[in-house]
């Protein structure tokens, strides 16, 4: 009961003088632990050793079977952020990040049970199912509470948190190396114990947010804001059902939009590391790994500049920039290989890296301006889909093209033009999408008691 | 409404929060930072 009392909503609303500057480090406290995602790989080579040891036995997993591990729970980011994107606005972000916590948590300590027996199917179920739950309600959770806090600044706001998601696994995978590290012996190579130490520390890091988080009373401003007295074209004070944005055509412009963005980031930063040692021989592959390293950086830092930028330039013109500059940077990718530019080559991917972050962070803020607030969590929840689809078609055409070009005869270091001018294309979609998004019709907008009920939940 | 932004008990827990999160993040960026030189050496 003490439980269910402390994560109640009402539980959470901010006492006069709270400064809302404490909300952003709440979020961080979740994005910081569930950005360990992207450094899950740091586990394949040594969970490939968990009974040979030293190498991989007959009876060890394999790459491809480890590999199923972050596919499942980015699958599982995407479903469970649609489907329980509800549950988390109508909830509060306090019971959101706890649940969060709990199953993040658990994924580790489930998983560690499935390395210590080894069974892959205990791993997919423990990181993969549990842990994408987690990831889900964890990336959602704190959105619109940043939203509500930062009415004159959302971009910022959610850029902070989205920021904290693109730099965890900065932490997470030194710290992973070194607890194996640790914990291996001449028989044992630590995996498991890792994993139940992770497991520990996300949840009290986490559990440290949803303790920290708070929502303003119903009516708060900051000190010294105005709404504007002529709202913008493109920004609503209306709210809108999260079920009913799904039946506007500005949700499915932003989707393609989103989508877009990411399929061709994802397509540079899957084959970072093997794009700079073709087109330019002579790169060892530890300078490829300061280059991924450096790409990261860019993508974690863009997240944040994007996302604040957008606040004074608006949502619209943040994602033409995206796109037009976007297009530039990929034309101008297979030219730096030609010349055999390597400071120009990392210029083009570092912009191209900062603007796939700041697409990510910027979205959040871009459904709040067509949908308004109430269910801003929840639709974010559902428009994360999007990213679930452009794992699949960045890679996919990448990897695609490049062979098709090996195999047509062309040399190593030519094999990403034309795929470069593919990724281009994608872009010239997403910009079509943004130039076809206007303001959402009032027929959509919530009205007397849906609206009132909302804001009693 | 409008509420004072940051009462005086404020500043030690902003210093905290920002620092729990603050810290291991810088330390992380520093780390990425050194080894991606590496790809100017």
């Amino acid at each position: 009961m003490a439980l269910a009392s402390f994560l109640d909503r009402s539980r959470t609303i901010a006492p006069p003088g709270f400064s809302r500057w404490l909300v952003p480090p709440a979020a961080l406290c979740v994005h910081l632990c569930i950005g360990q995602a992207y450094a899950f790989s740091v586990f394949n080579l040594p969970m490939t050793k968990l009974i040979g040891i030293s190498k991989a036995g007959p009876d060890d997993f394999t790459i491809p079977e480890l590999g199923w591990i972050f596919t499942i729970g980015i699958v599982m980011l995407g479903l469970s952020a649609a489907i329980l994107g509800r549950w988390v606005e109508e909830g509060g972000p306090r019971r959101a990040m706890f649940t969060a916590a709990c199953c993040f948590g658990a994924g580790f300590l489930v998983s560690a049970l499935g390395v210590s027996v080894h069974s892959i199917w205990i791993i997919y179920l423990g990181y993969g199912v549990i842990g994408g739950i987690g990831l889900g309600l964890g990336y959602i959770s704190p959105v619109s509470t940043l939203i509500k806090w930062f009415p004159d600044r959302p971009g910022m706001a959610t850029g902070m948190a989205i920021m904290g998601f693109g730099g965890a696994s900065f932490i997470a995978a030194p710290l992973s190396v070194w607890l194996m590290g640790q914990f291996a012996t001449a028989t044992h190579v630590g995996v498991m114990e890792t994993f139940v130490v992770l497991g520990i520390i996300y949840f009290c890091f986490m559990m440290v947010g949803s303790i920290i988080v708070r929502v303003p009373a119903e009516g708060w401003k900051p000190a010294g804001y105005m709404p504007a007295a002529q709202p913008k074209k493109l920004v609503t004070d209306q709210h809108v059902f999260v079920y009913q944005a799904l039946k506007t055509p500005q949700f499915w412009c932003i989707w393609v939009v989103l989508c877009m963005n990411v399929s061709a980031g994802i397509g540079v930063l899957g084959q970072a590391s093997t794009m700079i040692q073709e087109m330019f021989p002579g790169k060892t592959a530890v300078a490829a790994a300061g280059f991924v390293g450096l790409l990261s950086l860019f993508n974690m830092a863009g997240r944040f500049f994007w996302a604040s930028l957008s606040d004074y330039i608006g949502r619209k013109n943040t994602y033409y920039v995206f796109f037009v500059l976007g297009i530039a940077c990929y034309c101008f990718v297979p030219y730096t290989g030609e010349v055999g530019s390597v400071i120009l080559f990392v210029l083009a991917c570092a912009i191209i890296l900062s603007m796939y972050g700041g697409g990510f962070a910027t979205v959040p803020a871009y459904l709040k301006d067509m949908f308004g607030t109430k269910y801003v969590g929840a639709i974010h929840g559902w428009l994360i889909t999007a990213w679930s689809v452009a794992g699949v078609i960045g890679p996919v055409l990448i990897n695609y093209f490049r062979k098709y070009n090996l195999d047509s005869g062309m040399p190593k270091r030519d094999a990403y033009n034309n795929t470069m001018y593919v990724l281009a294309a994608l872009l010239v979609i997403g910009l079509i999408a943004n130039a076809l998004i206007r303001s959402v019709h009032e027929k959509h907008h919530m009205r007397g008691e849906s609206l009132a009920d909302a804001i009693d939940a | 409404m409008a509420n004072a932004q940051t009462g005086s008990g404020n500043g030690l827990k902003l210093v905290l929060a920002w620092g729990f999160v603050g810290i291991p993040l810088a330390w992380g960026v520093i780390k990425t930072l050194v080894n991606a030189l590496k790809l100017f050496q």
